[in-house]
C-alpha cells in the first residue's frame, strides 16, 4: 500500500515541484534580459567575445559592427547555460546570435548582414543616436571633392 | 533525425505556397547546417524580421536540432529582379 501510495503521489509531487522550480528560474532570467536590453542602446547576445568570437555567425556581427563604429554591449551565451537558453525564449528566435537595439530584438546574422547591405542599418542607429562611422567616412569624402 | 535538403525543400514549399526553394546542406551530410532561399508572395508587405520568423515556425522542431541556419526571403517580384 505504501508503495502503491508513494508511486502514484510521488510523480505528481515531483513534478509540479520541478515545475514550479524551473519556472522560476525562466522568470529570473528573462527579468534579468529584459533589465539589459532595456538599458542598453544596442547588446549582442553571442558565441564567444568580440575580441575572439567563438562561432562565424556572431564574428559577422561582430564585424558588422566594428564598420560602423557601434558602442555595444555583448554577452557571451557559452559561458552561461542559462542565458544560451533565456536568450532564445526571450526573443522566441531560436538561434544565436541576437542583436537588440532600444530594446527590440532586430535579428540575427542574416538579417544584420541584408540591413548592413540595404543601408537600413544606418537608419536604425541614427534613429537610436548613434551615427554609423560608414556615414562620417561618406560625409568626409565628400568634403574633400568639395575642396 | 537528420534532415535531408529535400525534407526542407518539400516542407517549406508546402507551408509557404513558395515558388521557387533553395535548400543547401553546408554540413558535409551531418544534416546540422542549412543555408535556404524561399521565394513567397507569403511575404509580401512583411518587414525581414517577420518573413525570417515566419520561416522559422514552418521548421521549428526542425531547428532544435539544425545548428546554423541562413536563410534568404523573396516576394516573387524581388526574385523576379534578381
Amino acid at each position: 500500500m505504501n508503495t502503491l501510495l508513494r508511486r502514484s503521489f510521488l510523480p505528481v509531487f515531483n513534478n509540479t515541484f520541478r515545475g514550479s522550480c524551473r519556472s522560476f528560474a525562466d522568470a529570473a532570467i528573462n527579468e534579468k534580459i529584459d533589465k539589459i536590453v532595456k538599458n542598453n542602446k544596442v547588446v549582442v547576445f553571442m558565441k564567444g567575445v568580440p575580441d575572439a568570437p567563438r562561432c562565424g555567425f556572431s564574428n559577422a556581427v561582430v564585424q558588422i559592427m566594428r564598420m560602423h563604429a557601434v558602442p555595444y554591449v555583448s554577452h557571451d551565451v557559452l559561458s552561461d547555460e542559462n542565458l544560451r537558453q533565456g536568450i532564445k525564449d526571450y526573443s522566441n528566435w531560436p538561434t544565436i546570435p541576437q542583436v537588440f537595439i532600444n530594446g527590440e530584438f532586430v535579428g540575427g546574422c542574416d538579417i544584420m548582414l541584408q540591413m548592413h547591405q540595404s543601408g537600413e542599418l544606418v537608419e536604425e542607429l541614427k534613429k537610436v543616436g548613434i551615427k554609423s562611422a560608414l556615414l562620417t567616412a561618406e560625409e568626409t569624402k565628400k568634403e574633400m571633392e568639395k575642396k | 533525425m537528420v534532415y535531408t535538403e529535400e525534407y526542407i525543400k518539400e516542407k517549406l514549399t508546402k507551408e509557404l505556397d513558395a515558388v521557387h526553394v533553395e535548400v543547401t546542406d553546408e554540413s558535409d551530410g551531418c544534416g546540422a547546417k542549412f543555408s535556404v532561399l524561399v521565394v513567397s508572395d507569403k511575404f509580401q508587405g512583411k518587414p525581414l524580421l517577420a518573413r525570417h520568423r515566419l520561416v522559422n515556425s514552418v521548421l521549428q522542431e526542425e531547428l532544435k536540432t539544425i545548428h546554423a541556419f541562413t536563410q534568404k526571403t523573396l516576394t516573387v517580384e524581388q526574385w523576379k529582379q534578381q
